[in-house]
C-alpha cells in the first residue's frame, strides 16, 4: 500500500501548557486511540481529524517540549518523530507548531527551532482569545511572513476555534504533494549549542518585537490566586485541605459503586455455580477468573475518583503549584516535587500511583518514585487491618481521648509514610550516590477553567488502561495463583478445606520454618499465597484455611477465632509484615511494564520483603520478650 | 551591578545581564543546564521578577520571566546574573 492512500499523518508539537492536548481533543472527538510506543512507556495518541474540505487527516499528539534538544523519554519520541528517525513510526506529511498565545518568546524559540528541520509547518496561536483579553495585539500576516509559514489563530475550548486551523491544514497538504520521507535538514540536524539557542532566541525576540504590537497585561486572576495559593504558609494549609478532601471522596464517594461493583461479580460467582457442573470447571471461573479479576476491578472506583481530582487540579494548572509547595520536602529524601502526586496516587492503589509517575521527566527520579510507591498505605491493606486491630487491640481511649484502635492504624499509616521517604532516601545515598539528582525546574502555568470534556476523555483513557491491564497481565497472576490453590484438588473424604491440600498449602508449610521467628502459623503462610492476588484476598484466604464460610462478609466471627489462635504477637507482627510486603502481584506486574525491567521489579520485591520480614521479627520478638508471644 | 537571582528577596526585578553556569553540583553539566535555563526564558536582556518564595529556606522560588513563570531551586537560580531595576 502506498503512503498516498492512508490518511496524511499530521503532527502536534508544542511546548508543555501550549494547550496542545486540548486542541488535540478539540479536533479528534473522542475518536482517539491511546496506545504506548513499542518499547518505551510513553504514550501515543492518535485520532482522526475532518478538516473542511472534507479531507480526513491522521493526528498524532507529540509529547510536550521546549526544544528538539530531547531530555526525557517523552521528548526523545517527540524529536524522533520530528525528525523521522522513529523505527516503525511513519513520518508526519505537515507539523503544526501549537503555542501559547499569552507567552511567544518561548514557543516561537522552538518554532524556529523546527523550522530548520524543513517539514511543511503551520504555527498555531492557541489560546488566541486569552491574549486578546489581555491586550496582546498580534499581526498574525506579519508573523507569518517574517517565519515563512502559514500562521492561524485557535480556540480549543470554544466551538468553531479551530475551524481556521483545519482549513489551513487542507490547503497546505493540497500544496504539497508527496512528502520525502526525509530531508536533507532532518538528517543532518545536531543538537544546538548555548549560543546556537542565544542567537534563535534573539531571532525569536526581533520577529516578536516586529509583530507584536502591544504586549499583554500578566493575568490578574493568576497573580492574585497565586498570592494566596502559594502562599509559604496559608499555600500549604490549602493544599493540605485539598488533599484531604480527596481522601474522602477517594473512601467515601466511592464506597458505593465499589459495593456494586462487588455484588456485581457476586452475583455472577452465584450464576457460573448455577449454569456450571460443579468441579474444577466452576472453580477454575468462579473462584480464579471472577473472583480473581473482580477483586482487581473493585478499585476502579476509587481510581477514577482519584484521577479526577488530578485531572481537575491539572487542567486548572495547580499540579505544577503542588509540585512547587511540596518540592523541598520531598527533596529532602531525594524525590522530585512532581513524585508528589503518584505517592500521593498510592494511597488508594499503588497501580495508579506507578502509572503517574509518567510526568517526572528525569528517569533516576522516576525510578525512585515508583520503588518507594507500593510502601504508601494503599486501601487494599484495610481490610487485613481492620480485621487484626478489631480482633486484637483493645477498642479502648488512650489520654481520655484517643481511640486506641484509630491510633494503631494512623501508626500504620504513618509507619507507611515514613518507610517510602526514608527508603528514597537510602536509594539516593547508595544507589546512585555518584549521580545527583536534577534540578528542579518547573513552569507554573495561568490558572484557567478547567473544561469538562477533557477531564471527561482523561478519566476514561486512565479507566481503559486500567481495565486493559486487568484484562491481561493481572488476569494472567490470578490464573496462576488460582492454580496454587486448588491444585491438586481435595480428596473425596477431605475432612479438612480444600485449599489445605493444594500447592499452596504446601508452600505455605514448605515456608513455616522460615516465617516461625516472626510468629507466622502455617495457616497465616497459606492465605499469604492467595493474599499475592490482592493483600485483602489474605482476609477471604484465612477464613478459607480456618474454615469460616463469608470471612469477608463477616469479620467479627473470623476475628474471635483469630483471637483463639493467634497470639498478640502474631497478630502485631502480621500488622507490621503487611506494611512492607510486596503482597500484589498486579502491582509488581505494573512495576515490570513502567520500569521495562524484570532486574527493578526483582529488586523491588527483594528489598520489600526483606522489609516485611525484618518489621514482622522485629515486632514479634520484642512482643515475645514482653510476655506476648 | 548585578545580582546573582539566586540570591535575591522577594518582589525583586531586572534584567538579565548573563547566564553563566559554574560549579557542577546541579545534577547535570554546566553547558546542560544552561541550555535548560535558556529553553525556559532566562535568556540575556529578559525581564525577571521574583514572586514568590518557598517556607523552608526561602526556596524554590517562582519566578515571573517575561511572559512566564518558572519555579526552580535558588542553586540553580545563583547561575542568572540580573541588573536590578530601580525604584
Amino acid at each position: 500500500m502506498s503512503e498516498l492512500t492512508l490518511p496524511a499523518r499530521v503532527a502536534l508539537v508544542g511546548n508543555p501548557n501550549s494547550g496542545k492536548t486540548a486542541l488535540f481533543n478539540a479536533l479528534t472527538g473522542s475518536r482517539q486511540k491511546v496506545a504506548n510506543y513499542p518499547g518505551v512507556t510513553v504514550e501515543r495518541k492518535e485520532g482522526p481529524a475532518v478538516t473542511p474540505a472534507g479531507l480526513t487527516v491522521r493526528l498524532i499528539d507529540l509529547p510536550g517540549t521546549y526544544s528538539l534538544r530531547a531530555r526525557s523519554l517523552d521528548e526523545v519520541v517527540t524529536r524522533d518523530i520530528v525528525l523521522g528517525r522513529l523505527e516503525g513510526e511513519e513520518v508526519p506529511r505537515l507539523l503544526v507548531c501549537v503555542a501559547d498565545s499569552t507567552n511567544l518568546r518561548v514557543a516561537l524559540r522552538l518554532a524556529l527551532e523546527l523550522r530548520r528541520v524543513g517539514r511543511p509547518m503551520i504555527l498555531a496561536l492557541n489560546m488566541f482569545d486569552i491574549a486578546r483579553h489581555r491586550g496582546f495585539d498580534i499581526d498574525l500576516g506579519r508573523l507569518s511572513a517574517e517565519l515563512g509559514i502559514p500562521v492561524v489563530s485557535s480556540v480549543a475550548v470554544r466551538r468553531g476555534g479551530t475551524r481556521d486551523l483545519l482549513a489551513r491544514i487542507d490547503e497546505a497538504i493540497d500544496e504539497q504533494g508527496v512528502q520525502l520521507a526525509s530531508t536533507a535538514a532532518a538528517a543532518s540536524w545536531s543538537e544546538p549549542n548555548a549560543a546556537q539557542l542565544r542567537a534563535t532566541q534573539r531571532e525569536a525576540d526581533r520577529i516578536l518585537d516586529a509583530a507584536v504590537k502591544a504586549p499583554g497585561r500578566p493575568d490578574g486572576f493568576t497573580r492574585r490566586l497565586d498570592h494566596v495559593l502559594l502562599h509559604p504558609l496559608l499555600g500549604r494549609l490549602i493544599l493540605l485541605a485539598i488533599l484531604f478532601l480527596m481522601f474522602q471522596a477517594v473512601f467515601t464517594w466511592a464506597q458505593a459503586p465499589m459495593d456494586l461493583i462487588k455484588s456485581g461479580f457476586d452475583g455472577l460467582a452465584a450464576w457460573a455455580a448455577v449454569v456450571l457442573p460443579s468441579g474444577w470447571v466452576l472453580s477454575f471461573v468462579r473462584d480464579g477468573v471472577i473472583s480473581g479479576v473482580g477483586s482487581v476491578i473493585v478499585f476502579l472506583p476509587q481510581i477514577l475518583t482519584l484521577f479526577f481530582f488530578i485531572l481537575l487540579l491539572e487542567d486548572f494548572g495547580y499540579m505544577a503549584r503542588a509540585a512547587f509547595l511540596m518540592d523541598r520536602i520531598m527533596g529532602g529524601a531525594g524525590l522530585h516535587g512532581r513524585a508528589f502526586i503518584p505517592l500521593l496516587s498510592s494511597f488508594a492503589c499503588a497501580i495508579p500511583g506507578i502509572m503517574a509517575t509518567r510526568v517526572i521527566s528525569s528517569r533516576r527520579g522516576r525510578l525512585a518514585t515508583i520503588l518507594v510507591a507500593p510502601l504508601m498505605t494503599c486501601s487494599a491493606r484495610i481490610p487485613v487491618y481492620t480485621l487484626v486491630i478489631a480482633a486484637f487491640i483493645p477498642a479502648r481511649t488512650v489520654f481520655g481521648w484517643l481511640s486506641l484502635q484509630g491510633l494503631v492504624m494512623f501508626g500504620l499509616y504513618t509507619a507507611g509514610i515514613a518507610s517510602a521517604l526514608g527508603m528514597s532516601w537510602v536509594f539516593n545515598r547508595f544507589l546512585w550516590r555518584r549521580e545527583p539528582g536534577e534540578p528542579f525546574m518547573l513552569e507554573l502555568p495561568d490558572y484557567k477553567r478547567p473544561v469538562l470534556r477533557n477531564i471527561a476523555l482523561g478519566l476514561v483513557q486512565r479507566g481503559q488502561i486500567f481495565l486493559k491491564r486487568a484484562g491481561t497481565t493481572i488476569f494472567a497472576m490470578m490464573v496462576v495463583i488460582w492454580f496454587l490453590c486448588s491444585v491438586p484438588p481435595a480428596p473425596p473424604d477431605a475432612a479438612e478445606p480444600a485449599i489445605n491440600y493444594s500447592l499452596a498449602a504446601r508452600i505455605g508449610q514448605a515456608i513455616e520454618p522460615v516465617l516461625r521467628p516472626v510468629g507466622f502459623n502455617w495457616q497465616i503462610d497459606v492465605a499469604l499465597v492467595p493474599g499475592m492476588a490482592a493483600r485483602e484476598v489474605a482476609v477471604a484466604a484465612l477464613g478459607t484455611v480456618y474454615s469460616i464460610a463469608g470471612a469477608d462478609e463477616n469479620p467479627g466471627e473470623l476475628g474471635r477465632v483469630l483471637t483463639a489462635h493467634w497470639s498478640l504477637g502474631t497478630a502485631l507482627a502480621l500488622l507490621a509484615w503487611y506494611v512492607f510486603a510486596p503482597q500484589c502481584a498486579s502491582t509488581l506486574s505494573v512495576v515490570r511494564r513502567e520500569t521495562n525491567s524484570w532486574k527493578w521489579t526483582a529488586f523491588l520485591f527483594s528489598y520489600m520483603l526483606a522489609l516485611a520480614y525484618l518489621a514482622a521479627f522485629v515486632t514479634y520478638q520484642a512482643a515475645a520478650a514482653l510476655g506476648a508471644g | 551591578m548585578t545580582v546573582p537571582l539566586g540570591a535575591a528577596p522577594v518582589g525583586m526585578a531586572g534584567r538579565i545581564r548573563a547566564v553563566r553556569v559554574e560549579g557542577n553540583e546541579h545534577g547535570l553539566s554546566a553547558d546542560e543546564l544552561e541550555r535548560r535555563l535558556i529553553e525556559l526564558g532566562f535568556v540575556e536582556g529578559a525581564r525577571v521578577q521574583i514572586l514568590h518564595e518557598g517556607l523552608f529556606g526561602r526556596d524554590p522560588i517562582a519566578v515571573r520571566v517575561n511572559e512566564a513563570t518558572v519555579a526552580l531551586r535558588r542553586r540553580e537560580a545563583a547561575s542568572i546574573l540580573v541588573e536590578p531595576e530601580r525604584g
